[in-house]
């Protein structure tokens, strides 16, 4: 016999979403971490659709289901309206790489300059998942998407997303992985302990995008940590830096192989591909070691 | 008590008298004063309400969208371009059935870049399911501002407050301010039915289907339809509190006229005076001034040019490759109704004054078919190179 570790279980069976899918269960996770008292407010994509069709919703929440470029702003509106009603209900902004990275970058960077008191939740699935597979800029350089096809598979690196988070100097900024359920709903905890903004960028694989089997979506989202292409780590008011305890790193191949989305990756594009690990990861620990030195200076 | 204001000021007032909780907005020439008005009055607390300042107009509908989807009295103030951006959060916010009371103070869009008067930014959004309403003086901004919100809370509709550009927002006025108590026994505290509220878990703006989405649009344009009605039942209450009338149509010598002036914003007065002397010429000319357009006011409307053989239109906006918008939807008006010839002119755009003799000429053109004026499809543009 099994233990569910979701006590609240806010994400009721018969969702929308496809077998498999990474961001119906970071939905789980979050919510298992915040609790009742949170109202949700996502831009379109995958996520309404998952809420269902009306007079049925899938959460036990309250949901705000808003235009594409507003998660930020409408997010800042709720808790401006909580605040004058004398609530403290958590504000949980909740959109994709795609409402993240792209469209919703600008009312994003004025909530997170503003220090706007929320939870904000990108779910990276690298990639415009709920149009057809399209790129974002979370997709990684090399990545086989429906616009960057065989013959001109992505050539930027991705977007360094907590980087232009930690520049607004938010009150706490943290990566982590749907392979590591504790790890997420630890972050999240801790994160609704503090206030101001605070932004999680949780890789969420999508089986249908990334060409993976859909019962591995948590293993792929593991093998992602343990090669090091997505490093679980913690910034605090922006600048100081902590790396979380890391496993035993595996070659990247381990990851990429799982993956349809990879095939067409050259034997160079591997290698350029374990290069942009690296230079990710040195730039990480940088800053870790100089935040751990300024702060025992 | 009296005090000399702008416009732009006395929206700011408007907005306090209200009890607003909720204030999201970006600055835009000539709208700003009311921004900085406000951010000022919740700094004093003069005004207990949540300042935000939003990166741009897009954000600052979406910040009032989810306060006011969360049960708080909400405004906002913008501008040209400002209210273009806004496009798509207009139509969710109208979508979403939420009193959303904004001033629009009327400008040009670039190309070329221009401050100064131009309807069409708001009349361009016409479709978008706001009531529009467009202000005669400083003193109607303040009171439309009151009367909005209790129009809007009732028919669970967001409103625009028009004035023009320059000509109110810039204009000192002595404005009648009314206490505080008389406001708040005309306009009790937003109670909404219905909130995003943890306690009750629902959504908003769920996925339907084409049965529930075409009755659900149905039912907004019924609700719509039933505001010339509901904005008169407001308006008489005001008069009755505050001793002014804001009709949705302000008609002068209209009822014997057989050339009637159409206006909307502040050339009202000069139509008023247009009239005046054609009378004394002899011409038996009236005005009448929309303050209302969205809902159109058919009802009043029609019934005020009811004897009127010509119907001189003035635009200070374009539909290109159609007409001036408030002539074409006069035209709507009254086809089937009327056999009265609309003579539509595009004038007192991008910083072009109107006047009385303007409006002669405009008059004399329409009756006589001759003048200096170019008549090019439906329309005849005034002070123009062609």
């Amino acid at each position: 016999m099994t233990k569910s570790v979701f006590q609240k279980d806010l994400l009721t069976p018969g969702h929308m979403g496809c077998p498999g899918c990474g961001a119906s269960l970071a939905m789980r996770y979050v919510l298992e971490a915040l609790g009742e008292n949170t109202v949700v407010v996502m831009p379109a994509g995958c996520w309404p659709t998952f809420v269902g069709l009306y007079p049925s919703t899938t959460l036990k929440v309250p949901v705000m289901s808003v235009p594409f470029a507003t998660t930020a702003a409408t997010a800042s509106g709720v808790r401006a309206s909580l605040d004058r009603q004398g609530r403290r209900d958590t504000v949980l902004g909740w959109a994709g790489d795609g409402g993240t990275f792209d469209i919703g970058l600008q009312a994003l960077s004025g909530a997170a300059e503003k220090g706007v008191d929320m939870i904000y939740v990108c779910y990276d699935n690298e990639a415009y998942m709920n149009t057809g597979i399209q790129r974002s800029s979370a997709t990684p350089r090399g990545c086989w998407t429906t616009t960057t096809p065989a013959g001109a598979l992505k050539r930027e690196p991705k977007k360094n997303i907590m980087e232009i988070m930690a520049a607004h100097r938010i009150t706490y900024a943290a990566s982590t992985s749907l392979g590591y359920p504790y790890d997420v709903m630890n972050k999240v905890r801790k994160a609704k302990d503090l206030s101001g903004m605070r932004f999680i960028h949780l890789l969420a694989p999508c089986p249908t995008g990334w060409r993976h089997e859909t019962q591995l979506t948590l293993e792929v989202a593991r093998k992602a940590v343990e090669s090091r292409v997505f490093p679980l780590y913690e910034i605090f008011g922006g600048l100081e830096w902590k790396i979380n305890p890391m496993p035993v790193k595996i070659p990247i191949d381990e990851y990429l192989d799982l993956q349809g989305r990879f095939k067409g990756l050259s034997l160079e594009g591997r290698v350029d591909f374990q290069e942009w690990v690296d230079r990710e990861w040195a730039g990480i620990q940088d800053k870790c070691a100089h935040s751990q030195a300024a702060l025992s200076v | 008590m009296k005090k000399v204001i702008m416009g732009t000021e006395a929206a700011a007032l408007a907005a306090v008298l209200a009890r607003v909780q909720v204030v999201a907005a970006y600055p835009i020439t000539p709208q700003t004063v009311t921004v900085e008005e406000l951010s000022n009055y919740v700094a004093t607390g003069e005004l207990e309400a949540e300042f935000l300042s939003v990166e741009s107009e897009h954000s600052a509908m979406a910040a009032c969208v989810g306060a006011s989807a969360t049960g708080c009295r909400t405004f906002t103030a913008t501008s040209s371009h400002g209210l273009a951006l806004m496009h798509e959060m207009l139509h969710h916010a109208a979508g979403g059935r939420l009193p959303i009371v904004m001033l629009n103070a009327n400008r040009a869009l670039s190309p070329p870049w221009n401050l100064y008067c131009d309807h069409t930014d708001s009349l361009s959004q016409r479709d978008t399911g706001w009531i529009q309403l467009y202000c005669s003086d400083v003193q109607d901004v303040l009171d439309s501002i009151l009367i909005a919100y209790k129009v809007a809370e009732q028919a669970m509709l967001p409103i625009m407050i028009n004035l023009d550009g320059f000509y109110l927002t810039h204009t000192s006025e002595i404005v009648d301010i009314p206490s505080q108590m008389e406001v708040d026994r005309y306009l009790p505290a937003y109670q909404p039915a219905e909130k995003v509220d943890p306690d009750a878990p629902s959504t908003y703006g769920a996925v339907c289907g084409a049965d529930l989405y075409a009755s659900l649009k149905c039912r907004r344009q019924k609700d719509m339809l039933a505001v010339e009605e509901a904005w008169l039942e407001a308006a008489n209450d005001f008069a009755n509190a505050f001793g002014r009338l804001h009709p949705t149509v302000e008609a002068y010598m209209s009822e014997d006229a057989e050339v009637v002036i159409v206006t909307i914003g502040t050339a009202g007065g000069a139509a008023l005076l247009a009239a005046q002397s054609l009378r004394r010429e002899g011409v038996a000319a009236g005005s009448l001034r929309l303050g209302l357009i969205r809902p159109f006011p058919k009802r009043s409307f029609t019934e005020a040019v009811k004897g009127a053989k010509h119907i001189v239109v003035l635009d200070r906006d374009i539909s290109f490759g159609a007409e001036g918008i408030v002539a074409q939807e006069i035209k709507a008006c009254l086809y089937g109704r009327s056999f009265a010839q609309v003579h539509g002119f595009v004038a007192g755009i991008g910083g072009n004054d109107i006047t009385p003799e303007k409006l002669i000429e405009m008059v004399r053109q329409a009756l006589s078919g001759t003048g200096d004026s170019v008549f090019l499809g439906e329309s005849t543009w005034v002070e123009v190179i062609v």
